[in-house]
């Protein structure tokens, strides 16, 4: 469904180009569920924001493609993009508010989209709309249908931004830390209801987050980002089980667990290089407890390790 | 005696609009009651956390123990030698335009204690030379770092910590619980830990205190609550903690949302959300009793 | 060292990439240097009764054929050259400006964050004051301020005391603007945490204004109080304009222009139209630079 090989961003600045994203290539089949984890500054949302075409200047695309079942999509122009966003692609964003247009009703903003993307009358779009509210578990969904989103606790404002984002049938659909402004119980609703509705439509869903616990309830694949790379690239259960990049490793074992006792958790000394100081060789280098002479010098692309990949030296075949 | 203790503490806050508005419009004042009658004591050298969803009152609570806000009702009585705080947001509690030195040498110049700006910078980690620079220089945890160092310099027995590491990536935030707990065991500090993240508390508390709409619902030793949790509300968060392990244990799913403050609901005020609610549940406010503040536990129906 | 990194620093490097603001900044140095140097590089010193020669009065600038190479830009009724007087003018004109500005500033700035930072009715009073002031034009308010003290003080005293009446009463008429901002820029810091830090510490009310919130709320005050420079200029001139500004002896721009007004319908042009020209280069080189400033300072426009 989404195919992205060799993405590469760069941010053109005052004192030199900045690339926030290199060598990114991953892909995404009909019904899949992919997890996109990693820490502030990663690139996991910039990765997003790339393919759905807003990346705010000055960054750009400066090499690698995007394909859309089959079809190339980071050349195209800003108003096909914009057609195909809402059309093809779905986008929840982490705050719902800006989403959402303030002036206007719920019902009206998904009627709209509805009517501009699929060949339907207004009332047959109005059933649609309110089959969509119903769906995504808004209860009284008629009555609701004329609230502004000011009237919509945050919890409900993100089920209407998921409606709105399904209201075109997409075949993408790209969530951005769509939970992390909700709380732990609401979460969990949102969490099972994203799941539910990307199994009965057969949808594409890349879930872009750095709770390793979202990933694991929702995700079928996960890729985790480091410095602007993918790192390691597997299954849900063998990450969180089997990670095979020591990042991943320091990563998994910083994530405090429910321990009916206290404990000290792994920690990864440092922190995460900005964009202008990435080492040489390995980004991750001078962190790694098991780095050699190797990772100084070469930086690895993703290699087999085990049933996933991973960029790391180690998996290097001997 | 236990260092800190709060006796039946309410909190009010007026958000009723300017008396012009409410005049001209026939609008009544608006008073939310933000913590209502709290009661817990913390001993010397443990940790106790409070743990519940935005709007809880947990972290009115750390404010009404350091004094940001005085009680409506109640006392809070402070046995110890000074309390510090440490803060959520790293970007915002560090004076932007203030050096290093400055921010973690205030307490020290204005309460007069004798500790050095370097060494504290030190013991959180950081280099002594760090205290030329400003706040901007900094990531997210080491700004926290700088936070902790201040609170030192006050030379406290007792810290209070709203919310410490929500703000930070797990990996710094693994880093920061770690320097906390260390300092603990290295200074014989206490700790108010205040937190919505069930598996950060299970990590530093000795004790847990779940509040729920301005209340405590249950207080028990960490051990007892996140093995057994006995109101129902516990559960229900337990519950919704996105497991890791993946084991596909079965879970109740979780209902409804935090009601409204301002217009909480009769009785127990988790009543609409709670599936052993019955009629006495939606009359009558339960007391809290043995550690926790429910009529299903009472009564010995769960 | 210290030249490479103010070199290097963002706002100098938007500076150098605006040449509309960098011949604004030329302009108006060379307006201040005029201003002040005038005592010692004007040809003449039109204040100086002795010097002047009523038989020159009248005469038109150099380049007419009337015109005398000694007087540049002409002379005015009295026999004073224009040119000095413009760069005498411009010396009272930006210094009365400055003033009223400084007079303003630290009024408005004290008012805002006295109730920005106290609240409750300190701030009620203080805002519905300036509520009130707002709703009069800035122009009628220094006339009224200035026409009471003229009838305050006594005839020969009022001339002496004609500068600094101006200066209170052009600054009055400006502080609201200051306030209003300060106070809106304290309630957002004031919510901050490193407030809420400074009084866990224990710092008075006071000290936390001076030291942590007047530092972060200062960079759109001095963006207003550019632009304002450039407003209480004109309304200065607009004050001499009418008469009620500075006395005759003095004349800042806008008494020449109202001097040279009297004259424009007798063919004598010069007299009114340079100080003109004078009065909106400056203004509008302060005015540019201010534009400059607050694009440059606001981090959503970079």
């Amino acid at each position: 469904m989404l195919d992205v090989r060799d993405l590469r961003v760069e941010f053109p600045m005052r004192r030199g180009t900045l690339t926030a994203l290199d060598g990114v290539s991953f892909s995404i089949a009909p019904g899949e569920v992919l997890g996109v984890v990693g820490e502030s500054g990663a690139g996991k949302s910039i990765t997003g924001l790339a393919i759905i075409g807003l990346l705010e200047p000055p960054g750009r695309i400066a090499g690698g493609e995007v394909r859309l079942e089959g079809e190339r999509i980071d050349n195209l122009p800003a108003d096909e993009l914009r057609k195909l966003r809402g059309r093809r692609i779905g986008v929840i964003f982490q705050d719902p508010l800006t989403s959402l247009n303030p002036l206007y009703t719920i019902g009206r903003q998904i009627e709209e989209t509805i009517v501009t993307h699929l060949p339907m009358g207004e009332t047959q779009a109005r059933e649609r709309a309110l089959a969509l509210l119903r769906e995504v578990g808004i209860p009284g969904a008629e009555a609701r249908y004329e609230h502004y989103p000011h009237q919509f606790s945050g919890g409900m404002r993100q089920r209407v931004v998921i409606a709105l984002a399904l209201a075109a049938e997409p075949r993408l659909l790209i969530a951005d830390e769509p939970t992390t402004a909700l709380d732990v119980s609401i979460q969990a609703q949102i969490i099972a209801l994203l799941k539910r509705l990307a199994a009965e439509r057969g949808a594409a869903v890349m879930l872009i987050t750095h709770d390793m616990g979202v990933i694991a309830e929702t995700a079928h694949r996960v890729a985790v980002m480091y410095a602007g790379r993918i790192v390691e690239l597997g299954s849900v259960r063998e990450v969180i089980h089997a990670p095979r990049h020591p990042y991943t490793v320091g990563l998994m074992g910083s994530i405090p667990r429910i321990a009916a006792r206290k404990g000290r958790l792994v920690q990864i000394d440092g922190a995460m290089p900005r964009l202008n100081a990435i080492p040489r060789g390995c980004a991750f280098n001078p962190r790694c407890p098991r780095r050699f002479a190797r990772c100084l010098v070469e930086r690895p692309d993703l290699l087999p390790a085990g049933t996933s990949f991973a960029a790391c030296w180690l998996h290097a075949a001997a | 005696m236990p260092l800190l203790s709060l006796e039946r503490v309410s909190r009010d806050f007026d958000v009723s609009r300017p008396w012009l508005n409410r005049m001209l419009e026939h609008e009544p004042r608006r008073v939310l009651r933000a913590v209502d009658g709290v009661s817990f004591e913390v001993e010397s050298g443990e940790t106790l956390a409070l743990v519940g969803e935005s709007g809880c009152g947990k972290s009115t609570v750390a404010r009404l123990i350091v004094g940001l806000y005085a009680p409506t009702e109640g006392r809070v009585v402070f046995h110890g030698r000074r309390l510090q705080m440490i803060f959520q947001d790293p970007y915002a509690s560090l004076n932007p335009r203030w050096r290093v030195r400055d921010i973690v040498g205030e307490p020290i110049r204005f309460l007069g204690t004798g500790a050095r700006v370097e060494e504290l910078l030190v013991q959180v980690g950081l280099s002594a030379d760090d205290g030329d620079k400003y706040p901007h220089e900094f990531s997210g945890g080491q700004r926290q770092r700088i936070s902790i160092a201040r609170a030192l310099g006050g030379e406290p027995d007792f810290l209070v910590c709203d919310e410490p590491t929500s703000a930070l990536d797990v990996s710094v935030q693994a880093q920061i619980l770690n320097l906390m707990s260390d300092l603990q065991s290295r200074l014989g500090l206490t700790y108010l830990f205040i937190s919505h993240n069930l598996a950060v508390v299970s990590q530093v508390a000795d004790r847990v205190g779940v509040m729920y709409l301005g209340r405590m619902v249950e207080l028990s030793p960490a051990g007892m609550l996140f093995s057994r949790p006995r109101h129902p509300y516990t559960r229900m968060l337990l519950d919704a903690v996105p497991d890791l392990g993946m084991s596909g244990k079965s879970r109740t799913p979780v209902r409804g949302e935090v009601p409204n403050p301002l217009a909480p609901p009769s009785g127990c005020p988790f009543h609409p959300r709670c599936p052993h609610a019955n009629d006495r549940c939606r009359r009558e406010l339960p007391e809290f009793i043995d550690g926790v503040a429910c009529h299903a536990v009472a009564e010995r129906r769960i | 060292m210290i030249l490479r990194r103010l070199w290097e620093h963002d706002l100098a490097w938007s500076f150098r990439r605006s040449p509309v603001t960098i011949v604004a900044t030329a302009l108006t140095l060379i307006w201040v240097g005029a201003a002040l140097l005038a005592p010692w590089v004007s040809p003449q010193d039109p204040f100086d009764m002795a010097s002047l020669n009523l038989s020159d009065a009248f005469t038109p600038p150099a380049w007419d054929e009337k015109g005398i190479g000694r007087y540049p830009l002409g002379t005015d009724n009295q026999g004073r050259d224009i040119l000095s007087t413009i760069m005498h003018g411009a010396r009272i004109s930006l210094g009365v400006g400055l003033a009223a500005v400084l007079f303003a500033l630290v009024l408005g700035v004290s008012l805002g964050l006295l109730a920005g930072y106290l609240g409750g009715r300190v701030e009620a009073i203080i805002m519905r004051i300036a509520d009130v002031q707002l709703s009069f034009p800035a122009i009628l308010i220094a006339l009224l301020i200035d026409g009471v003290a003229r009838v305050a003080l006594p005839g020969d005293r009022h001339d002496e005391l004609a500068i600094p009446v101006l200066v209170l009463a052009i600054g009055f008429a400006g502080w609201v603007q200051y306030a209003r901002t300060v106070r809106g820029s304290t309630m957002v810091e004031k919510s901050k945490e490193y407030v809420q830090a400074a009084r866990v510490i224990g710092r008075r009310p006071l000290a936390i204004m001076l030291s942590h919130v007047l530092p972060n709320v200062m960079g759109p005050v001095l963006v207003i109080a550019t632009i304002h420079i450039a407003t209480a200029i004109i309304t200065e001139a607009t004050l001499s304009f009418l008469g009620v500004g500075v006395p005759a002896t003095r004349p800042s721009l806008g008494t020449l222009i109202r001097i040279g007004n009297e004259f424009l319908y007798s063919g004598e042009w010069w007299i009114t139209l340079f100080p003109g020209i004078a009065l909106v280069v400056l203004v509008l080189s302060v005015n540019l630079l201010g534009d400059w400033l607050r694009d440059a300072l606001n981090p959503k426009l970079r």
